[in-house]
């Protein structure tokens, strides 16, 4: 049985809108497993964001407790969750999220200038995780000069970076065609079975989430179903 | 790592040119000012300073009379006199006194006159003090010897075409208030208009042309190693009070240390240099507001940005980083641009100035530690800019970062 890698225990999200509380999760329990493949499914409202911004480390529970690698990162501060993030998950987005002033190569080099990675290095696995994703010709070029498809496997290969365990992809595919869709979605798919690396997928197409081994749906800001494909 | 974020910092400076440029418009105005004021001001004291400070410290230059216009001891009612020298040399505490006769003279040459300071050269041992004090050298002939009478040195600057013109050369005959002299020597131009238009010969010669034969246009004395010179200057004050007949606090004449003078035309410059500073200091904070304004647009603009490097690994204290490098560079740039123009500026003015003029006399005079000072004050202001837009852009959080919609 592979360890699990992320587990969120009654994990609670209140905002405070004015004068008015929002639950945003009320109660998630999620389990996941190295090299597993789970899909994120739910309405708008549901909760899905939230949830997929607590798994990766982008924001804290109210009450519950996440832990990652049996680490409860519930309390720590937000450079400490940065360092996490930085080196062991990968972020994929709808809108690709790429730094418009810089180059494809330099795009994918930036999470390794976070964690102190020489020049040299950067480089080497830049050029190497571009060419993972079939990109190596556009290397030089700004994401403005990409099409949607070039920029989200730029993205992919950004989130590889620094080879994390987790690949968080948030609507990965909302934002393309469904060819180039279903071509971002095989590189994903890819990269579970011959990386093994853990992916965690938001969305809301049932087509999408079935590429995965598992779907958790998310309602009202609890998971109301589990499916195993 | 850190050129990393120096390069990041560039890339996003490049990216916004226009807003980038009228950003540092405020640092360069101000960089400029400092530079070309603070330039040409060190300039005007250096040209102020080797004009009045022929002297060493140990002098004390006496006078006839007060305050006045043009050369020392004219339009005076009782001038210092040949005994008065004597009576000086014999103070306690003083080495030498020097009585010198300096008047403004008429002389004339290949059908040019100009009016020009006459200076006389004493005799003996003391001729080469004046000589050493005055910096003067000979550029062609000889300077004057024990003995050269109806002969004359002159300076540089008479060989202008304004002056005698340039073919006033060694053996030349001029006429000096209607007398005829031989030139022997062409004093070094000395960046000092006194020295460099003046005509010297020696003291007995200069008696009779201008019919002096006692008085003494200003004294020159030098102190003993280690005499205090104030006490000095008292001794020499009683001295004349007795033999010149006149109450303390009616002197009609005045002892000055040389240090003294340059203190006081220092203070004054000092004065006009701070009024300078003071200017471009508002100016340059001026520029700093414009910084700080457009990095806290940029730290708006790019929130989404900063969710993307959040997310993807960046702590606050990179974000910071970022934003505080960026920001300083705004204000480095700003200031090597600034330098650039205010070395332009000071050139042109100081070149403008000498054609005004008809001499080098102003001259910018920019040190390796203006430029340096300039350019480290200029990151500084830019960095000290950024400090509290950077701030804010480390404290976002990432979630509502990323959430963020242009």
């Amino acid at each position: 049985m592979n360890r699990t890698i992320i587990k969120l225990e009654n994990v609670w999200k209140i905002y405070k809108m004015g004068e008015v509380k929002v639950n945003a999760l009320r109660g998630v329990d999620l389990s996941i497993k190295e090299g597993e493949f789970v899909s994120i499914m739910g309405p708008s409202g549901s909760g899905k964001s939230t949830c997929v911004n607590m798994v990766g480390c982008l924001d804290v529970p109210s009450k519950g407790r996440i832990s990652l690698d049996g680490h409860n990162i519930a309390h720590l501060s937000e450079s400490e969750l940065a360092q996490i993030r930085g080196r062991k998950i990968g972020f994929i987005f709808q809108q690709f999220n790429l730094i418009p002033t810089l180059t494809a190569i330099e795009n994918v080099m930036l999470p390794m200038v976070f964690q102190g990675y020489s020049q040299e290095d950067r480089i080497k696995r830049g050029k190497e995780l571009l060419a993972l994703v079939e990109l190596q010709d556009r290397m030089h070029h700004r994401p403005t000069e990409l099409s949607g498809g070039q920029q989200q496997r730029v993205a992919i290969a950004r989130s590889l970076a620094n080879n994390p365990e987790v690949i968080l992809a948030d609507e990965p595919t909302g934002n393309l065609d469904t060819s180039t869709g279903k071509n971002v979605m095989d590189f994903l798919m890819k990269l579970n079975r011959k990386e093994g690396k853990t992916i965690i997928m938001v969305t809301h197409d049932s087509y999408v989430a079935n590429a995965a081994n598992r779907v958790e749906y998310l309602k009202d800001g609890k998971i109301i179903k589990t499916k195993h494909n | 790592m850190l050129n990393e974020y120096f390069n990041l910092a560039l890339k996003n400076l490049l990216k916004r040119k226009l807003r980038s440029w009228l950003t540092m418009i405020g640092i360069f105005i101000g960089i400029a000012a400092v530079v070309s004021l603070i330039g040409l001001g060190q300039g005007l004291r250096n040209a102020v300073i080797g004009q009045f400070s022929f002297l060493g410290t140990d002098f004390i230059t006496v006078q006839a009379g007060g305050v006045q216009f043009g050369p020392p001891g004219s339009g005076v009612v009782k001038p210092l006199t040949k005994d008065d020298v004597e009576d000086l040399n014999d103070v306690n505490g003083v080495k030498f006194a020097i009585g010198r006769l300096i008047k403004t003279g008429k002389t004339e040459f290949d059908d040019k006159v100009s009016f020009n300071f006459v200076g006389s050269m004493p005799d003996g041992e003391q001729r080469k003090e004046v000589e050493k004090i005055l910096g003067i050298k000979a550029e062609k002939g000889r300077l004057l010897k024990d003995g050269d009478r109806l002969k004359v040195v002159v300076g540089n600057h008479l060989l202008n075409k304004d002056h005698l013109g340039e073919k006033l050369k060694i053996g030349s005959k001029i006429l000096v208030q209607g007398k005829q002299f031989e030139v022997v020597g062409i004093l070094e131009s000395r960046g000092s208009f006194i020295i460099d238009t003046v005509v010297f010969m020696n003291i007995d010669t200069m008696r009779e042309v201008f019919d002096k034969k006692d008085d003494v246009s200003a004294i020159l004395v030098k102190t003993r190693d280690g005499a205090n010179m104030n006490i000095v200057k008292e001794n020499i004050e009683k001295v004349l009070r007795r033999t010149r007949k006149v109450d303390e606090g009616e002197e009609d004449f005045r002892a000055e240390l040389a240090a003294n003078n340059l203190a006081a035309l220092d203070s004054t410059l000092f004065a006009v240099q701070l009024f300078v500073y003071i200017i471009a200091g508002i100016s340059l904070v001026v520029g700093g507001i414009g910084i700080m304004n457009t990095m806290y647009t940029a730290v708006i603009e790019r929130t989404k940005e900063i969710g993307i490097m959040k997310s993807i690994g960046a702590k606050n204290e990179d974000v910071f980083i970022l934003f505080f490098f960026e920001s300083g560079l705004l204000g480095m740039v700003g200031g090597i641009i600034g330098i650039g123009i205010g070395v332009g500026l000071a050139k042109g003015l100081a070149y403008i100035g000498s054609l005004q003029l008809g001499s080098n006399l102003i001259q910018a005079n920019i040190s390796f530690g203006l430029i340096v000072g300039a350019l480290l004050f200029s990151y500084l202001i830019g960095s000290l800019a950024g400090i509290l837009p950077a701030v804010q852009a480390s404290k976002l959080s990432p979630v509502e970062a990323l959430r963020y919609a242009k």
